[in-house]
């Protein structure tokens, strides 16, 4: 098999753009999801751990309802499902500044929301009992307690979780190919199908994708390392 | 505004043919899924078992293998597939194929994974009892540590096949006529998205949290035993 290369394709020309804005439009997807998805899986998280029984449950729900189902099909819930439920001034807004962009949005970060819950959830759960009791014994106030020992423990137990499914998300964020968001997997494809050149085109994005992640998980096991609480957290290998 | 009759007027096609593969189009979401699940564990024991390896032959490349697909995206590695596989063989290959070779071959790193922390999990002196009772390190392997490494990995293996199950509605984008596509296929005739993306939301949710229930079940079992 003979194949010429053309590389010039990914910098040059009327595509030459393009994975650069489908970058930026990756990392703004990603990015504002991620904020949703935190914020939506340490309340949720912080519920289900709680002694209220109807919040507990209703964070339960939420969580179990969100992870079992396919981000695709939440993708095309909230593009095609939901608008037409909107008021037509909403609609029509929101047809003229990226729909597809904010449902991708909410899709990545409702649905990441509820794997970060998980995250949330078994990191507090997994600290010891005896650090609560050890912390009262020494006579610190329920306030102290968590802003001292139990948050400071859990924030160091949950990194390496939420690190991973924070990469899980930038990676899954190329489903919203699906409902044409021009993140770098679509412009990977419109290059291919603009200029033929496929391999260039898709050995360009894995790349870039493989050195966002491998590049972030580096840095957070750097973080990892740097403040791990030695004898609690057992590290294979570290 | 609900009006759920396009889901039972439709029951039909989305459940026989896009769920089960057995209409006109061929596909369906469980031909896709379990043997996906069966030939990546599979395949993800061999990788597990090579990053194991003492030779560094066997186990960076392993290495490379798991990195590398656990840095890109499943959709990248369909289209890689979708694209490479026919220039490769010199024919158009069926969306069938495709799917299921670039789930294996995405999946495998994963369970890999799974596998080999299932086999760290087990306590080293199983090993050197075995050694002192005079088992070979193959026998050592198949009579002592797979067994208990297998017992340990169940939750996160369990996990991971909720989320290949999931997957499989990806295969969708080139084509595959699964429960995903299916809906599709209903909704460009009736343009009813609502109820006929929440109904296949719910089809999925009644597998992966089944699934999800009799592995906590399963932990408790082991967790009491």
């Amino acid at each position: 098999m003979r194949y010429e290369f053309h590389w010039s394709v990914l910098w040059s020309g009327q595509t030459g753009g393009w994975l650069l804005q489908g970058l930026l439009v990756t990392l703004a997807i990603s990015g504002l999801a991620w904020v949703l998805a935190v914020a939506l899986g340490v309340v949720s998280g912080a519920l289900r751990t709680g002694p209220w029984r109807p919040l507990r449950a209703g964070a339960a729900a939420y969580v179990e309802f969100f992870r079992n189902v396919p981000l695709l099909v939440w993708m095309f819930f909230w593009y095609f499902g939901v608008p037409p439920l909107l008021p037509a001034v909403i609609r029509d807004w929101l047809f003229d500044h990226g729909a597809e962009f904010w449902a991708g949005m909410l899709a990545l970060g409702v649905y990441h929301g509820a794997r970060m819950s998980e995250v949330i959830r078994s990191g507090i759960q997994s600290i010891p009992r005896t650090q609560f009791e050890a912390a009262y014994a020494m006579g610190l106030t329920p306030g102290q307690v968590y802003r001292l020992v139990i948050v400071p423990i859990a924030l160091r137990l949950i990194v390496p979780p939420a690190t991973n499914e924070s990469l899980n998300l930038l990676k899954n964020s190329s489903v919203a190919l699906t409902i044409s968001v021009a993140e770098l997997t679509f412009q990977t494809r419109q290059i291919e199908t603009y200029t033929a050149r496929a391999i260039e085109a898709l050995t360009a994005g894995t790349v870039i994708y493989l050195a966002l992640c491998l590049g972030i998980a580096w840095i957070m096991g750097r973080v990892e390392r740097r403040f791990a609480i030695p004898g609690l957290i057992a590290r294979g290998g570290a | 505004m609900f009006d759920f009759g396009v889901v039972l007027n439709n029951l039909e096609f989305l459940l026989v043919q896009g769920l089960l593969g057995l209409g006109a189009f061929g596909g369906g979401t469980l031909a896709l899924a379990v043997p996906a699940i069966v030939l990546g564990f599979l395949l993800g024991i061999f990788v597990g078992l090579a990053r194991l390896a003492r030779s560094p032959l066997v186990r960076l490349p392993a290495a490379a293998y798991v990195e590398f697909f656990r840095g890109v995206p499943l959709v990248m590695v369909i289209f890689w597939i979708w694209f490479i596989m026919p220039q490769l063989l010199g024919m158009a290959i069926p969306e069938y194929e495709v799917a299921l070779t670039a789930f294996v071959i995405f999946e495998a790193a994963y369970f890999g994974e799974i596998v080999r922390a299932g086999i760290q999990s087990v306590p080293r002196g199983q090993v050197e009892a075995a050694a002192s009772v005079g088992l070979t390190g193959a026998q050592t392997m198949r009579w002592v540590v797979l067994p208990q490494a297998l017992r340990n990995m169940v939750p996160s293996l369990v996990t991971q096949m909720i989320v290949l199950f999931k997957d499989t509605s990806l295969a969708s984008i080139i084509g595959y006529v699964d429960l995903t596509k299916a809906a599709q296929i209903v909704n460009n005739r009736e343009i009813r998205p609502l109820e006929l993306y929440l109904f296949i939301a719910v089809v999925y949710w009644i597998f992966a949290y089944s699934l999800s229930r009799l592995a906590r079940r399963y932990e408790h079992r082991i967790q009491a035993a």
